[in-house]
């Protein structure tokens, strides 16, 4: 472990100055209202600063620092020019109640995000303002909640979610306040049409679904799933987790959803950040488009304006108008790629998918070996069968192999998953690298198990003691 | 521009390879009454030489706080951010990264996390913090939600909190999961005796933001504090992390929770995001605060190493249980905010705190010589309220001059003032608002 930035405190050694006074030193704040309290951070110079977060930073792994198949996360390459867009002064040095007329350019931008999210996903409105796909579930959902109020309908208190369904579908329909319902899968790895149809009534407000799932597959039902729900007086929600795989060959708006989030930090290309800044913009449909948070832009005459006067609104779920600066990432990275970009995105992403889930299957048990979309799951059933080798051991033996591991564990509904998604920015020298070290790995875990077991072997600390972080938790520093 | 490096024969190799014969057959599962059998209605790609033009050309239609000094804030301050906090930003190790859930590979940013908490903790006087989240408001949001239990739902918020916050709060209560009630306050301040009026046995909390809305130090907290913890609820304080180098902290009113927008620490303007949410807790709460934590553990080899931790708590595992539903934090924020606290100091802070109030004092002085006057006369930190009659008219003249003027209320401009303001830019703003010109 590297020494805390606490531990390399010098006193005095900080030189940070601010320009010399020009104004009387006075405190005009009452003694009482004054802090007592001694703050104790850190004092160190500079160079020492800049050697910390740099030490710190090679004990990370980026997708620059290589191949990162984590499944239902969408790793692709993050494009250099986008970083560079957010910087701009034009847009990083702009406060977000400056008046209209000084930030023509930014609201432009953000009206033709809008439009571009819209014709992406076949939807008529978009809102910019949640900061991550989780909070675009929640603007949604509550959505769907204020839809039914406004209808009078409030008897109806659940949401349908499928078993398949990221945790955060759950999640959100619970912390909205409504009560979750599962809809199970079939053998084919989709919406039991027969489940659905049982389970949805009068009472269910909506169902949550991501397509293709989180098997990787498209539910090929998807036109009957969706007159099941809307015949039942429900909502259609859709996850965009995964729009990767379908970009500009199907819509979610044709399917019949009729509201979706989007991730730019996943399907448009800004960078993960090490667990956020993201970006979830909510489209609806136009009989949905009044209760958007506000403020929306609107373009009056040849003027970009922030439009508040939105009495049906739900109201804000975010300060100002959302992570802007990712906003102006993933608008970069749209118009870099064009329409035609945007369909070899998912070309690529599903051929690089079925590449790997084809050629893995020699080592691995694939339970749903047919066509994917921009990902599969894979399990340690052969492996564990035989030797006891768990998923968790081949994710770590694989960080000696330099590999980020795939997503592992999820979905729940396969034992041991392995969830593998390649994304379209990997060359077909990267994957079969990749493919080998996996049979490597496979031919290890038969002839060497416990090498396997004991992974990793070559990073800098080995398995960590997790059980006993949450037992006895420490999540500060303290002086010894 | 494309991303795609498998050029054609590439591709075709790969197709034969799965025997598939083209791109087509990848997508035979989609039945065709939901394909979109047309070309997206988006232009063509760019280049990157004409994306760049593109996007300086959008850039340049904006005025930035470099070009007219800004006397915004309402919740974003135009605080200095130091050179070196962005070179850092750009080792892409950190900002490609997804969220370290393989602790090997990923002590480097488990434990930049740790530091951030370590810091939020030291300024905040609090025991845990966690890793961070979406914004101000959305934590503030988050922390109601920590308050409230089946036989408390009320939360009791102050008329004079940030009103973007306080529209937050009223749509995540849209859950019916918890109530807002808000006691108007007086002369700018909170009403304490109505306050106190308004906790009972179903209050889960009190909302207090410090310095408030109005940029008023508020006064009589401690007194708030004990008459809810009296009634089993929490005390929650909205704080600005540059006003605790110098105010009173959070634990020093007894505050339960602290909330508060981490931008100002080393984070741009950047119209309105991306920022960070703080979220400081007393050590009872731990297992209930919502978001990521990093924790210290040990590795198989007796180590020091970090790992995410008490994950039960959270989405992944508890699904329809869980009180929260964040999966993410504002990593990349927070590691600016950590390497901004570290580059300027303890002292730093502090001188960044006074001067900005001594700014702010100064021109309050300058202001009241050409007869202007405070809307509110309590104690201020770095931002006050002066009366006008038309605001919004004021503003145009101060943009005519090439001043970005202040916050608009309806009789009166808010005006904040940062470490980064010259005497020279006040002396300007003063004179236009003073009639001059």
């Amino acid at each position: 472990m590297s020494k805390l930035i606490f531990e390399k405190h010098v006193p005095f050694s900080n030189s940070f100055s601010l320009p010399p006074c020009e104004v009387p030193e006075v405190v005009e704040i009452p003694e009482a209202l004054q802090r007592k309290e001694k703050l104790s951070l850190p004092e160190v110079s500079e160079v020492e600063t800049i050697r910390h977060f740099t030490e710190l930073s090679r004990k990370a792994y980026g997708v620059d620092s290589g191949f990162y198949p984590l499944g239902s996360c969408t790793m692709k390459y993050n494009p250099k020019i986008d970083e560079w867009a957010a910087r701009l002064p034009g847009f990083a040095n702009i406060h977000p109640y400056q008046p209209e007329e000084t930030v023509q350019g930014a609201l432009e931008l953000m009206y033709e995000m809008e439009k571009m999210c819209c014709e992406i996903a076949g939807m008529d409105r978009f809102t910019l303002q949640p900061a991550a796909g989780a909070h675009g579930e929640m603007t949604g959902v509550m959505i769907i909640k204020a839809y039914h109020k406004k209808r009078g309908d409030e008897k109806r208190t659940k949401i349908l979610v499928p078993d398949s369904a990221h945790g955060t579908n759950p999640a959100t329909a619970n912390v909205v306040g409504y009560d979750v319902v599962e809809v199970k899968s079939n053998d084919r790895g989709l919406v039991d049409i027969e489940d659905l149809k049982a389970k949805m009534s009068d009472e269910v407000a909506g169902l949550m679904l991501t397509n293709p799932n989180t098997l990787g597959l498209f539910e090929e039902e998807i036109v009957k799933i969706a007159s099941i729900v809307h015949e039942g007086g429900g909502l259609l929600y859709y996850d965009g987790a995964n729009l990767n795989a379908i970009m500009g060959v199907c819509r979610p708006g044709d399917m019949g959803f009729d509201i979706v989030h989007l991730n730019l930090h996943k399907t448009f290309g800004t960078p993960h950040g090490g667990g956020g800044p993201g970006s979830g913009p909510v489209g609806v449909k136009a009989f949905l488009a009044e209760f958007l948070p506000v403020p929306v832009v609107e373009k009056k005459g040849d003027k970009y304006v922030l439009d508040y006067d939105r009495p049906e609104s739900i109201g804000k779920v975010k300060n100002f108008y959302g992570n802007f600066g990712v906003v102006v990432k993933a608008y970069t990275y749209i118009k870099s790629l064009g329409r035609d970009g945007l369909k070899d995105v998912a070309y690529n992403a599903v051929l690089n998918a079925n590449y790997l889930r084809h050629h893995l299957s020699q080592y691995y048990n694939v339970p749903y070996n047919r066509l994917c979309k921009h990902e599969f799951i894979a399990n340690s059933k052969f492996q564990h069968d035989k030797n006891g080798i768990t998923t968790m051991d081949i994710a770590k033996r694989l960080l000696d192999y330099g590999y980020h591991p795939p997503t592992v564990y999820f979905p729940l509904i396969v034992h041991e998953a392995i969830m593998i998604e390649p994304t379209e920015t990997e060359t077909k020298e990267r994957l079969d690298d990749f493919i080998k070290a996996m049979a490597d790995i496979a031919r290890e875990a038969e002839e060497e198990p416990e090498k396997v077991k004991n992974a990793p072997h070559t990073t800098v600390v080995k398995r960590i003691d997790e059980v006993g972080a949450a037992r006895n938790p420490i999540v500060k520093w303290e002086e010894e | 521009m494309r991303y795609t490096p498998n050029p054609p024969a590439v591709a075709e190799e790969m197709l034969k390879s799965i025997g598939l014969n083209s791109f087509e057959d990848l997508f035979a599962d989609i039945p065709q009454e939901v394909r979109l059998n047309r070309e997206l209605d988006l232009p063509e790609g760019l280049s990157e030489i004409e994306v760049k033009r593109h996007l300086l050309e959008k850039a340049r239609r904006n005025i930035t706080v470099d070009e007219y000094p800004c006397f915004l804030g309402a919740g974003a301050y135009d605080h200095f951010v130091p050179a070196a906090v962005d070179q850092i930003l750009l080792r892409s190790e950190f900002y490609t990264a997804y969220t370290p859930y393989q602790p090997e590979i990923s002590q480097g940013i488990l434990q930049s996390i740790f530091e951030y908490q370590t810091m939020i903790c030291k300024l905040t006087g609090l025991d845990v913090s966690n890793a961070s989240m979406y914004d101000g408001g959305t934590a503030l949001a988050e922390a109601c939600q920590v308050a409230v239990s089946s036989k408390a739902k009320k939360i009791i918020v102050p008329d004079n909190i940030h009103p973007e916050n306080l529209r937050i709060l009223k749509t995540y209560a849209l859950s019916g999961r918890f109530a807002i009630e808000v006691i108007p306050g007086k002369d700018g301040i909170i009403d304490i005796e109505a306050m106190k009026k308004a906790i009972g046995k179903g209050t889960a909390a009190v909302v207090i933001q410090q310095p408030n809305f109005y940029g008023i130090i508020e006064q009589g907290i401690e007194e708030l504090a004990e008459a809810v913890h009296q009634n089993k609820g929490l005390l929650i304080m909205s704080v600005d992390p540059i006003s605790l180098a110098i105010l009173k902290s959070p634990a020093e009113y007894g505050a339960d929770i602290a909330v508060g927008d981490g931008q100002v620490l080393g984070n741009n303007l950047s119209f309105g995001g991306p920022y960070l949410g703080f979220f400081a807790a007393s050590e009872k709460l731990l297992r209930k605060i919502p978001g990521r934590i990093v924790g210290q553990s040990v590795d198989s080899e007796g180590k020091k190493a970090f790992v995410l931790t008490l994950q039960a708590r959270e989405q992944h595992i508890r699904r329809e249980k869980a009180s929260s539903n964040i999966c993410s934090n504002q990593a990349l924020c927070a590691l600016a905010a950590a390497i901004y606290l570290s580059l300027i100091g303890p002292e730093g802070l502090r001188q960044i705190a006074l001067r900005s109030h001594q700014m702010a004092v100064y021109a309050k002085n300058e202001l009241e010589k050409k007869g202007l006057t405070l809307k509110y006369k309590q104690p201020f930190f770095r931002e006050f309220a002066v009366k006008m009659d038309n605001p919004s008219t004021m503003n145009k003249k101060l943009l005519e001059n090439g001043i970005i003027g202040g916050f608009e209320l309806d009789d009166a401009m808010m005006l904040a003032f940062t470490e980064k303001r010259t005497r020279a830019e006040i002396d300007k703003l003063v004179n236009v608002l003073g009639g001059e010109k």
